[in-house]
């Protein structure tokens, strides 16, 4: 039985009332959506200490509103999911909501928007709830009223989670066809669970993607190709236990997972003296 | 719904419906909430308002009074002027009532301060 939501039920009926008190009492969950809008609203390099106009597409239950008004922004957030607006109207965010369906399209007035994030909501769109459901249709419906809503130099960012490769390819496809520029940055590609998708859309013209995060030694394809080897080498004969060698490798894994760790100095893996 | 939602909202969605603004607002209830004045976003985000539109929803709803018909020039060394812009925008809010759209007439309703755009399967483009 597959864990993923979208699997289960249409959203405005997944999220009903008990799963949207999930997201004012969990701390995990509301930790993680913050953490994630953080990293959108840097992707969306808005102009500094301007403050804008976002769109929030899927605000939900408005945390990752929370976010964008921190980092001083007004908002406008559109969701499905009644039972999530009013946990945001119980949180008195001070977005303003809006109850609709994306797929149907971003109902709003040409050029208005500076920017728009979403948290978790795009996978939603691959799933056919309904018998009149076409997802490529709704797809690109959504993508082109998006592009008409933002203002040029604009950007749109989503953090989604896709289930396969041709998922992310029928996104790009589809945002592409709208007019959009852009592609999709992996945070952490190496970890299983800090990895993150974000899909990011410009308006005004290509300009390079965005540096994701946790991939600084995978730069060069020859390096990478000695290294294969080299690991393969190494996992033959794997450094000792509790040794340095050892230690050093764990410690570059986690790095490469993009969790916290410890510089390496001179006395990391040191015995200490017998003095001690 | 604060009336910087309602200048930029539209029908468009609505098969057969290419404009689909300004919408009307017919409110039965309002509320007016304090919101903390940034006379930065005002001044950015004027420029991008539909003025007449934003006068004819203070007005139909008896919130127009001492809001001037047109932006001048310099509004944005005017404090006063943005003040006004302000309240209008960010702290009048439709809590209940509907909206109808100009080209169909087809009404969403507005409750608990939240617009209805959800459209049923006829009306999808």
């Amino acid at each position: 039985m597959s864990k993923r939501p979208e699997h289960l039920a249409p959203p405005e009926l997944f999220y009903n009332e008990a799963e949207a008190r999930k997201y004012t009492q969990n701390s995990r969950i509301i930790d993680i959506q913050g953490q994630m809008t953080e990293r959108c609203v840097e992707l969306l390099l808005l102009p500094e200490d301007a403050p804008c106009l976002l769109l929030d597409i899927g605000c939900g239950s408005g945390l990752s509103g929370t976010v964008l008004e921190e980092n001083g922004h007004m908002w406008i957030g559109m969701d499905i999911s009644p039972a999530m607006l009013d946990v945001a109207l119980e949180r008195e965010t001070e977005g303003d909501l809006i109850l609709a369906d994306m797929g149907e399209g971003v109902p709003f007035r040409a050029g208005c928007f500076d920017g728009a994030v979403s948290v978790s909501a795009l996978q939603w769109l691959f799933n056919a709830d309904k018998k009149s459901h076409k997802p490529v249709k709704r797809l690109y419906t959504f993508f082109s009223t998006l592009y008409a809503a933002l203002s040029r130099s604009a950007r749109a960012v989503f953090q989604f989670y896709p289930e396969n490769e041709s998922q992310i390819e029928l996104l790009t496809t589809q945002a592409m066809k709208a007019g959009f520029y852009g592609g999709v940055v992996i945070d952490y590609p190496n970890s299983a669970k800090a990895k993150k998708f974000f899909l990011v859309l410009m308006t005004g013209g290509s300009a390079p993607l965005p540096k994701a995060l946790g991939t600084e030694d995978m730069n060069d394809n020859l390096e990478i190709k000695y290294a294969r080897r080299e690991a393969t080498k190494n996992a033959r004969g794997k450094p000792l236990k509790n040794t340095r060698a050892w230690l050093l490798e764990k410690k570059e894994r986690r790095r490469k997972q993009g969790k916290e760790t410890k510089p390496d100095t001179k006395y990391t893996g040191r015995k200490r003296s017998g003095r001690f | 719904m604060k009336l910087i939602t309602h200048n930029m909202l539209t029908s468009k969605c609505l098969k057969g419906v290419t404009t689909g603004y300004p919408l009307s607002i017919k409110a039965t209830n309002v509320k007016v909430t304090e919101v903390d004045f940034n006379p930065e976003f005002i001044t950015r985000i004027i420029p991008k308002l539909d003025w007449d539109v934003l006068w004819s929803a203070a007005d139909s709803i008896g919130h127009s009074e001492g809001l001037p018909k047109t932006v001048e020039p310099k509004f944005e060394d005017d404090e006063e002027f943005l003040k006004k812009a302000h309240r209008v925008l960010l702290e009048i809010e439709v809590e209940e009532g509907h909206l109808t759209c100009p080209e169909s007439g087809r009404q969403f309703p507005i409750s608990k301060g939240i617009p209805n755009m959800l459209l049923t399967e006829a009306e999808v483009q």
